[in-house]
């Protein structure tokens, strides 16, 4: 029992949170970004069980994830017109996976043949023809414009209309820890385990009995299925589809969001989806730069943290396992580097913004906010100050990082000594 | 005389302009261990490759207990009862030992590609590993990834994950090279210990292993077979001895 209970404690604290959020956070603005916050959660999860699991990038995921959007919107619009026969909102969902299954079963036949260069190239010919079709077969995709559509249809079962943003939370909710508990279990089969072969030593694979094709097929029909779930409360959610839901951009938006979040891990993904949304519904509107700001976080992920943010955790893993005052000899180290990082920062944001500025003012007008300053961009202070934080950061970085990663391989070297005796 | 295990006829391979297997006529006997020495490069593990799948024949058949097997692919070979080994170590880095293993059971068990229960809740497999491990001398590192094995766990690894299979016909590709004394000796025993009912072709350049283990051992010089016969025969046959046991002899 104590077993269990530890077992699923995360799933419990999850299913807490979900619960309490709303209750904390009154104001629209934050259901909008939690609804948004939990659509993306399930694409990047169901987006991992390609990069991830299976070994297998693709630049072109967002098609399932638009597809079904498309579908149930227009599958939504008939039960509205009584042309269709009516399905409770709350299943609609599976009806978008199921559609999106389809096309993950036609187009990943074709497609995961090979994994590598070949497999990312035609997911991103694909990627570049649905985008292409979204203007030609104007009946489905209705163009530029794309879909419009009203969630609540129909009888309403147990008084819940999905008339609030509210209602829509908990309905997408309750999709994000069965998409999540579904997928995660999959990750526990002979199938998922199979993925993870395929993905180290695809060779190795055939002379165990498997066909790396249908091992990589039948991965990529169950993630179209889930990025399909997606697409579905997407579509529910904000009652519109468009076109930048099939396109690049979206397909981008999920790679980065795993691979930030970390690939190799379960949880990574989430832990990506959150922190960009986050990001995004906050800094969107505040800089214009965010784009910017978010390929830079990309790169650096990509260059210094293999494993992504889940992955910096999950090395610290070992530590708080054994002996938690191992981590009091890291302390001052970590403040440190964080903190020379964090004026590097600073000082980067600082110099981006003003430039940023500059560039793009439509005025006169030279005075504008820096955090919360105003500066006037023509004066060379505010400059020096960015530049000064920048450059004394990144000197500040080149001392504390070797100091931080030594105490890092210290600890870690009495763990493995504790383990051992 | 019953079905050979393996039947090889007039198998030839061309790698460019280059015939590296030369027309080789061989039959291996069921249930017995079968040796094929060679110097380098004389197509050992070509011959391996070809019967496994994994490069197509130039021309001639290959039958795997009387069934041909000629140019299916190696997944087809797999499920017919046919494991192999590599002589650079094919494993899954990234997985545990375990998982390693485990992996290699599946298809034979049943469990093929299922997505509908978890691999854990399998006690049957559990319980193979356990043994597999055990064989191999991998239990105190089960759950270490792969990659990060030492050279000669990685060698264990690589013979634990063929047998994983329960195949009745398995192909060992130099199955102790680079093995300490003591380690070569311990593998030895894993392979006569396994051998029991099953057919093994080791292809080996440590004599004293080959002449310990096998019951028939071929010689393959230069893509052709130069003999074939008891252990006994080829370390007196004269051919041999100048083309391969020569420098040894002395
Ligand atoms: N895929 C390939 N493409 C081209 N040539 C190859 C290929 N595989 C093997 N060869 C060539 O075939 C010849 C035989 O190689 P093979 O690996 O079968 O020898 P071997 O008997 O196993 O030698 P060793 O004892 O060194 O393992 C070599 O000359 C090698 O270069
Ligand atoms: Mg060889």
């Amino acid at each position: 029992m104590a077993a269990l209970l530890r077992q699923s404690a995360v799933w419990l604290i999850a299913v807490a949170i979900i619960l309490i959020l709303p209750v904390m956070v009154k104001s629209g603005f934050y259901i909008t970004m939690l609804n948004q916050m939990g659509v993306l959660i399930i694409f990047a999860l169901a987006y991992n069980m390609l990069l991830g699991q299976g070994g297998m990038l693709s630049f072109g995921h967002a098609v399932y994830f638009g597809l079904a959007g498309y579908s149930v919107a227009h599958y939504l619009n008939g039960v509205g017109e009584e042309t269709l026969p009516y399905i409770p909102v709350s299943l609609i969902p599976l009806l978008g996976g199921l559609v999106s299954l389809g096309f993950g079963i036609l187009i990943g036949f074709v497609s995961s043949r090979r994994a590598g260069t070949t497999f990312a190239m035609i997911s991103l010919g694909f990627a570049e023809m649905v985008t292409a079709l979204t203007l030609i077969v104007v009946t489905f995709f209705n163009g530029e414009e794309g879909i419009q559509t009203d969630r609540w249809i129909g009888p309403e079962p147990f008084g819940i209309t999905f008339g609030s943003d509210v209602q829509v939370y908990f309905l997408i909710g309750v999709w994000c820890v069965l998409a999540t508990a579904a997928m995660y279990a999959l990750t526990r089969t002979p199938f998922g385990r199979m993925c993870n072969a395929v993905r180290d030593n695809p060779e190795r694979v055939q002379f165990i009995g498997y066909n790396t094709h249908r091992v990589r097929w039948l991965a990529f029909a169950l993630s179209s299925f889930f990025a399909g779930i997606a697409g579905s409360l997407h579509a529910i959610n904000v009652e519109h589809v468009g076109f930048e839901t099939v396109g690049l951009a979206q397909s981008g938006l999920v790679l980065f969001m795993v691979w930030i979040g970390g690939a190799g891990i379960f949880a990574g993904p989430i832990l990506g989806a959150i922190l960009i949304t986050l990001l995004n519904s906050n800094l969107s509107d505040i800089t214009e730069a965010w784009y910017l700001y978010l390929g830079l976080i990309f790169m650096i992920i990509v260059m210094f943290a293999q494993n992504g943010l889940a992955g910096l955790i999950v090395m610290h893993e070992p530590i708080w396992k054994t002996n938690l005052a191992l981590f009091r000899s890291m302390f001052l180290p970590y403040v440190l580097g964080i903190g020379s990082s964090l004026v590097t920062a600073v000082g980067a944001i600082g110099v981006i913004e003003l430039l940023y500025f500059m560039r793009t003012r439509q005025t006169a007008e030279t005075v504008t906010h820096l955090y919360w300053m105003e500066v006037d961009a023509a004066n060379v202070l505010p400059w020096a100050w960015s530049v000064a934080a920048l450059v004394a950061g990144y000197l500040a970085c080149r001392q504390t990082y070797p100091v931080m990663a030594a105490s890092y391989s210290a600890a870690i070297a009495e763990v493995k000594a504790m383990v051992a005796s | 005389m019953s079905t050979p295990a393996i039947e090889l006829r007039d198998v030839r391979k061309n790698f460019g302009n280059t015939e590296i297997i030369r027309g080789v006529d061989l039959a291996i006997e069921e249930a017995r261990i079968h040796a094929i020495i060679g110097p380098n490069g004389a197509g050992k593990s070509t011959l391996f490759n070809l019967m496994t799948g994994l490069h197509p024949l130039t021309s001639g058949t290959i039958h795997l207990k009387g069934g041909e097997i000629t140019n299916r692919p190696p997944y087809e070979i797999a499920r017919s009862g046919l494991a192999r080994s590599f002589q650079v170590t094919n494993i899954f880095a990234r997985m545990s030992v375990f998982e390693n293993i485990r992996c290699g059971m599946f298809w034979k068990r049943g469990h093929r590609y299922a997505f509908w229960k978890f691999a854990n809740r399998q006690s049957e497999l559990t319980e193979a590993c356990e043994a597999i491990l055990e064989q191999t001398g991998l239990t105190s590192r089960r759950h270490v990834p792969a990659g990060l094995l030492s050279y000669s766990d990685q060698r264990a690894l690589e013979i634990a994950i063929t047998l994983a299979s329960g195949a009745d016909v398995i192909l060992l590709d130099e199955p102790t090279a680079g093995m300490s004394r003591s380690e070569t000796t311990q593998a030895v025993d894993l392979i006569r210990s396994v051998s029991a009912n099953k057919t093994l072709v080791i292809v080996e350049h440590d004599m004293g292993v080959v002449f310990d283990l096998a019951d028939t051992i071929s010689v393959l010089v230069y893509g052709e077979i130069i003999a074939s016969g008891a252990p006994k025969d080829i370390r007196g046959d004269t051919a041999v001895r100048e083309a391969y046991l020569g420098a040894e002899a002395d």
